[in-house]
């Protein structure tokens, strides 16, 4: 079995909903992986807050920092959770149960984790 | 009490008082010859009282008697006395007093339930040796609870002693450093030795709450000592508390199992209740939110009879944050069940058919009621996998009736 990160892109819901609603979304992301873990497939995870957020790039060879976020709105990174999956194929049916895909979009990023698979 | 019931229950909440204390004074490697003096001790009160009567004050007698047979055990054992004790506690060469005060018995207890939970012995030979030596079981007793013979019981605890001997355990509290992590062993045991008695069902009541209330004793013991009265600790101790004011009602006057739904509420311990409430409340200071914080907060919520959206979305979210942490079958089917009472059967459908766990009845059991009055054909096949992989007659009994509820409703 192998583990996949399943790294969420959306905006900042604190801009564009009500209190309720993020309530409502942080009920169904916790759903969402409810459902993983009770299947025995949830590792780990965790929520990237928005506020706060800086970028370090490099300009004249030397470091710069900035505020986020970063770039197009919709392609900035709120959070991500590790699953087990046989497949790539079971970890994108796990990605398409995220309530995030809600906004249109908004977008998740399969990515298989590297560690242990005696290559990288 | 008639002498008939007081000496069983003396032995079994003062036999372990006096080995713990003997074992603590002699060191581990002699704990064969502490249990024999305790066990010497109530033998001795079984001759004595039949013919003389219960004295004035039974444990006082007991304590007494065991100081003189420690002290008689000392002289005639010269060699042991001499050579041996001096090497192992320096201070008991200057006097043989035995200290069985309050302080010095819980002290010793709680020690010597760190030593038993050492990780270095399994985890069945903990519980094997937490019964014996903490709560005073009989080696038939124990191979009772375990559903196994007193031959192997008594050669688990062999080894587990062996292994005790051979490590050099010390009866003492482990460093401020290592309580933590060793604390999370002992508590393992003492969930364990609660569950044994809660859940299984195919033991006698009378052991299955005896094995309940002991786990609690010995958990109130860690709750109310300095070093050990921690969050998790608290959690763990309420939890207990909720699930065991559901006993009486649990089971009718045939000892036919009761379903939580179909109790009555009237008969739930109150009192046990509120200490739960009393417990789970010390339990959240600090930050730590332990796998007994979350069960304990389920176990708060089934305490409150009536349904209602905020108990099931509570329960759901307490489930889906266990599962984080902790995964177990049980867990999972639990929480499905929460997820059709908070988002409805269709939700839970559909994520109870991905669980997948088709070797157990309980999982068709709970497909069967999810898909019941949404497509009663599915359901009856549900029940019947379920039959089929019943073992017990109560389990069987069970889904009979769900069965038959079921033909009921369609005719």
């Amino acid at each position: 079995m192998e583990q996949y990160a399943l790294i969420m892109r959306h905006e900042d819901g604190a801009k564009v909903a009500s209190p309720e609603q993020i309530q409502q979304w942080m009920k169904q992301t916790m759903d969402w992986i409810g459902n993983i873990a009770a299947q025995n497939k949830f590792v780990s995870g965790t929520g990237l807050p928005f506020d706060n957020a800086k970028v370090v790039t490099t300009k004249n060879g030397k470091p710069l920092v900035t505020n986020g976020p970063f770039g197009d709105i919709k392609e900035t990174i709120g959070g991500f959770i590790v699953v087990r999956a046989e497949s790539v194929e079971e970890a994108v049916e796990f990605a398409k149960g995220c309530p995030v895909l809600q906004g249109e979009g908004n977008s998740l990023e399969v990515r298989r984790i590297a560690i242990d698979d005696g290559i990288h | 009490m008639h002498q008939k019931e007081l000496i069983p229950h003396l032995f079994r909440t003062e036999f372990s008082k006096i080995s713990s204390v003997l074992s603590r004074l002699f060191g581990i490697e002699h704990i064969e010859i502490a249990e024999d003096i305790a066990s010497d001790t109530f033998l001795s009160a079984l001759e004595t009282w039949t013919y003389k009567g219960i004295p004035e004050n039974p444990t006082a007698w007991l304590y007494t008697v065991a100081k003189n047979k420690t002290r008689n055990y000392l002289h005639r054992n010269k060699i042991f006395s001499e050579k041996v004790l001096p090497q192992l506690n320096p201070e008991t060469i200057t006097s043989f007093e035995v200290d069985l005060s309050e302080k010095n018995i819980s002290d010793s207890m709680l020690q010597m339930l760190f030593t038993l939970c050492h990780p270095s012995i399994p985890p069945e030979a903990q519980i094997g040796l937490s019964l014996r030596i903490l709560c005073g079981f009989g080696i038939d007793e124990i191979a009772t609870a375990f559903l196994t013979s007193k031959d192997v019981i008594n050669k688990r605890l062999y080894r587990a002693k062996e292994k005790l001997r051979d490590e050099n355990i010390q009866i003492a509290f482990p460093s401020p450093a290592e309580i933590d992590k060793r604390l999370d062993t002992v508590l393992t045991t003492l969930y364990l030795l609660f569950s044994e008695g809660y859940y299984s069902e195919d033991k006698e009541e009378v052991i299955r709450e005896e094995l309940c209330r002991e786990a609690m004793r010995l958990t109130l013991l860690l709750a109310e000592h300095e070093q050990t009265d921690q969050p998790k600790v608290n959690a763990l101790y309420a939890l207990m508390c909720f699930h065991s004011s559901r006993f009486a009602a649990r089971k009718n006057s045939n000892g036919e199992i009761i379903l939580y739904e179909d109790q009555d509420e009237s008969l739930w311990d109150q009192e046990l209740i509120t200490k739960g409430a009393y417990y789970l409340h010390k339990a959240s200071a600090g930050k730590i939110v332990s796998k007994y914080h979350l069960e304990a907060t389920i176990a708060y919520w089934h305490t409150v009879k009536s349904d209602s959206r905020e108990k099931w979305e509570n329960i759901l979210q307490l489930y889906n944050r266990l599962l984080q942490i902790e995964y177990s079958p049980v867990i999972a089917l639990n929480r499905t069940f929460a997820l059709s009472k908070a988002n409805g059967k269709e939700e839970a459908i559909i994520e109870a058919e991905k669980l997948k766990l088709t070797d157990s009845h309980f999982y068709f059991v709970l497909l069967g009621e999810l898909y019941k009055g949404m497509d009663d054909t599915k359901a009856r096949d549900c029940f019947h996998k379920a039959l089929a992989l019943a073992k017990t007659v109560t389990d069987k009994q069970t889904i009979q009736k769900k069965l038959t509820l079921l033909q009921d409703i369609n005719v």
